[in-house]
């Protein structure tokens, strides 16, 4: 049930205290955090990088401006809207499709333009914005995710997070939404964690609720074959986050779509620890080795180093 | 980056501290526990009254040495009056004189009382009996015949004034008893009839001491004599005796408060019971205030009662930011539970914690119809806030109605703190499902429950209150603690699948 500080630290687990005095205190200026809290900003910055993320459909930054939600979202098919300081995944509702007045979620549930309406205005309010300010709701276009993931999948897009650590991808992981997780990609909802090697882009290991797993828990296919293609592109794109946000700890999201390959979903100047839990192995040899590492290296450098000194063997494989 | 200007402030802070509270208890021989001392109160009694414009005259009775309690010092502090202590037929009396006085007027006058349990009164001389008690009809008879309802069940004048007393209590009032409450008020009436009973009485007004309370008044008691013995009666509950806390503030049986040239008078009582050691006590006659007596013991003694809770906020705060940094645990709201903390000092453990779980349920359930409502956010949390004051009004009327007493005491919970919490609460349970609700909110009721247990330990208080030092020694630790980049003790259990391969 319990283990000892020693065992944790030889594992080089890196724990809440250290995560937040070492590296986000450390690393992370507090006037940049507005350019990941905000996700508007976040995507006009990205776009000013020629960082490619989902395509805007629109804002709606007042109560009265709901009332045009109706005709903003004509002519598109499945839409997300999200508040743009929301954090955690909170107040994130994806409508996959629209039949005769009723908004279906992926998990079949049926909305009216009532429920929609009110949940903009919900995020307007501040319901899901850190420290209950006011917010603005970002309506994007819904992800086609590539088909090569359905198979990992429940309901959601598996989206892959990525640590960069002063521009050096450390560590990654792909999280895969589940029945138990809502269709959401929240490792403490219930979403499987799936470690990624960093050299190759294959699945290392699997995590459920802090436990292994081989397979998916509602599909019940096996992890083992997971593999990201692009991976470099990815990698790329991720790193390629410091010098747009100038944030030395940043857990960067990013998703695969079938036409325009990886795509930057949102920023995080805090990232959760359970990646550690999905590759099992702790983040502070990494970031140690960073650290050592001289200023000034191009984007290319830093991804080609990551990929040299963090490849990892899959844990799969042998039990597969 | 150096931490060595950080080490160096929290040291700074430590030796501070430490010196502080040291040269408190050498200089001023303040005790480091609670224990073995003797009491003192101090009690300040605030007079109020709207001046005329004219001339002014205040008359205010004033407690004196009597069993139980030594009277130390007395302060008074009457900006622009005259003051002149009176003594008058057995009684101390202040009085308070000015040539012109115009609208609000505060007097304050502060005595230090030492608990001496030894303490003897000097003889009091009964009051001579009153033969001129005229009654009028229906009243006459239905004196004579509760008097002789009384005397025929009594013995002596004490039984009898026992006996006369209970007739009139809720539970055994008589028909004559109600009518003759209809015309006269309880204390006076009684006296009236013990003195037609021809057993000397008087009405005296005490004050019932507690530790930190503002804004008392007196309560009426009712001294019945048997030369060369008095009595104490309760005249509500005909209960015989003196309780250990009741100061007899007037005894000779006038009234407490005479104003004349104002109107609108009243008097109230704030007190504070401090530990000192008994020759403090005595010397306290001797400390001046000096700039270098620096301390909240120079405060009027409400600002007094009010800093002795607000010294106890850091030890609950400690008590969060240890559970949050060591051990890890998750609670709704950062402070909440120090704030609900506090609420659970007045209420006693396990009323507050019945009171807090009933209304945050309560309300639970009402939040989550609002939430069919669509409202916006800031009127809905509104619409939380009145139905918590509905909830705990609800509650307190149904505790009263059912004897308990203690179901008042909810009132002292913080009401928009209770409201953002059910909000909060609320968006976890629609957003994470019931099982998050009982973790953070399981968290918080412990966090606030062990914030309470510190905050409410006697020796935690007393350390408190009366060496400011320790606060210096807080802020080092949660400096200390604010420095760690260890693991918590839950993340032992969380990241143990890792530590397994």
């Amino acid at each position: 049930m319990w283990t000892t500080p020693s065992r944790l630290h030889a594992k080089g687990i890196v724990g809440m205290n250290r995560r937040n005095i070492r590296y986000i205190g450390r690393y992370n200026s507090r006037r940049l955090y507005p350019l990941v809290d905000d996700k508007l900003k976040t995507k006009l910055l990205a776009q000013q990088y020629g960082i490619t993320t989902p395509a805007l459909i629109g804002t709606v930054t007042t109560q009265f401006g709901i009332k045009q939600l109706c005709t903003m979202l004509i002519g598109h098919q499945g839409f997300v809207i999200k508040p743009a300081k929301g954090s955690g995944g909170k107040g994130i509702l994806v409508i996959e499709r629209i039949e005769g007045g009723r908004y279906i979620k992926p998990s079949g549930v049926q909305l009216t333009l009532g429920d929609v309406e009110r949940h903009v205005s919900n995020i307007l309010s501040g319901l899901y914005s850190l420290g209950g300010s006011p917010d603005v709701a970002l309506i994007e276009a819904l992800i086609n995710f590539d088909a090569s993931f359905s198979e990992y999948t429940y309901e959601g897009v598996p989206d892959i997070r990525v640590i960069v650590f002063k521009g050096y991808p450390v560590m990654a992981m792909m999280r895969l939404s589940t029945a138990a997780s809502d269709g959401k990609a929240n490792l403490h909802q219930g979403a499987v964690g799936v470690g990624i090697d960093i050299a190759s882009g294959a699945a290392i290991r699997g995590v459920q609720f802090d436990r292994t797993r081989h397979d998916h828990p509602d599909t019940g296919h096996e992890l083992a074959s997971l593999h990201i293609s692009d991976w470099d592109t990815l990698l790329r794109l991720a790193a390629g986050c410091f010098e747009m946000t100038g944030l030395g700890y940043l857990g960067t999201d990013m998703v695969l779509d079938r036409d325009h390959g990886p795509m930057l979903l949102e920023l995080n100047a805090r990232p959760g620890l359970a990646i550690q839990m999905a590759n099992g192995e702790g983040l502070r040899p990494r970031l140690d080795l960073i650290e050592r590492q001289p200023e000034g290296v191009s984007p290319e450098q830093r991804v080609a180093f990551a990929q040299h000194y963090f490849a990892r063997s899959s844990e799969l494989r042998e039990t597969a | 980056m150096s931490r060595l200007p950080f080490y160096l402030i929290v040291g700074l802070l430590l030796v501070a501290g430490v010196a502080m509270s040291i040269h408190r208890h050498v200089q001023f021989e303040v005790p480091w526990t609670p224990g073995e001392q003797r009491q003192v109160w101090e009690i300040e009694a605030q007079v109020n009254f709207i001046a005329d414009g004219g001339p002014a005259k205040v008359n205010l009775a004033l407690p004196s040495t009597q069993q139980g309690y030594r009277i130390l010092t007395e302060h008074t502090a009457s900006p622009g009056y005259g003051l002149a202590f009176l003594e008058e037929n057995g009684g101390r009396r202040a009085e308070w004189t000015t040539r012109q006085a115009t609208g609000d007027q505060q007097l304050y006058y502060s005595v230090q009382a030492l608990v001496a349990p030894s303490s003897r009164q000097p003889l009091i001389e009964p009051p001579p009996l009153r033969r001129d008690i005229v009654w009028e009809s229906p009243y006459d008879t239905a004196a004579r015949q509760v008097i002789e309802r009384a005397w025929s069940r009594s013995a002596d004048p004490f039984s009898f004034a026992r006996e006369l007393i209970t007739d009139f209590t809720e539970a055994r009032q008589g028909e004559n008893a109600r009518l003759l409450l209809t015309q006269f008020d309880r204390s006076p009436l009684l006296v009236r009839l013990l003195n037609q009973a021809g057993v000397p009485a008087r009405e005296v007004s005490g004050l019932l001491l507690e530790h930190g309370r503002r804004r008392q008044s007196l309560t009426p008691w009712i001294q019945v004599f048997d030369d060369p013995e008095w009595m104490l009666f309760d005249p509500r509950t005909g209960e015989r005796g003196r309780p250990d806390n009741l100061l007899l503030w007037e005894s000779a049986g006038h009234a407490v408060l005479e104003v004349e040239g104002g109107s609108n008078s009243r008097v109230g009582f704030s007190m504070l019971s401090r530990n000192q050691p008994a020759a403090a006590a005595v010397r306290s006659e001797l400390a001046d205030d000096t700039l270098l007596n620096f301390s909240i013991h120079s405060l009027p003694l409400e600002d007094q009662a009010l800093f002795q809770t607000i010294l106890l906020i850091p030890i609950g705060a400690l008590m969060v930011v240890i559970l949050r940094v060591l051990v890890g645990i998750k609670t709704s709201g950062t402070f909440m539970p120090v704030l609900i903390a506090l609420a659970f000092i007045q209420t006693t453990l396990i009323t507050g914690l019945i009171g807090f779980l009933l209304v945050v349920a309560v309300g639970l359930v009402i939040r989550n119809y609002l939430s069919y409502l669509n409202l916006l956010l800031v009127a809905r949390v509104t619409a939380v806030i009145i139905t918590v004051i509905a909830i705990i009004s609800v509650f307190s009327v149904l505790s009263y109605r059912f004897g308990l007493n203690a179901g008042l005491t909810i009132t002292f919970f913080p009401m928009i703190i209770l409201s953002w919490t059910i909000e909060r609460m609320s968006i976890l349970w629609e957003e994470e499902g019931p099982k998050q609700v009982l973790i953070q909110g399981g968290g918080s009721l412990l966090t606030a429950v062990l914030a309470y247990l510190a905050m409410n330990n006697p020796l935690i208080r007393h350390l408190t209150f009366n060496f400011l030092g320790i606060q210096l020694i807080l802020m080092a630790l949660i400096l200390l603690l604010g420095n760690y980049t260890g693991y918590r003790l839950l993340e032992l259990r969380r990241f143990k699948p890792v530590t397994e391969d």
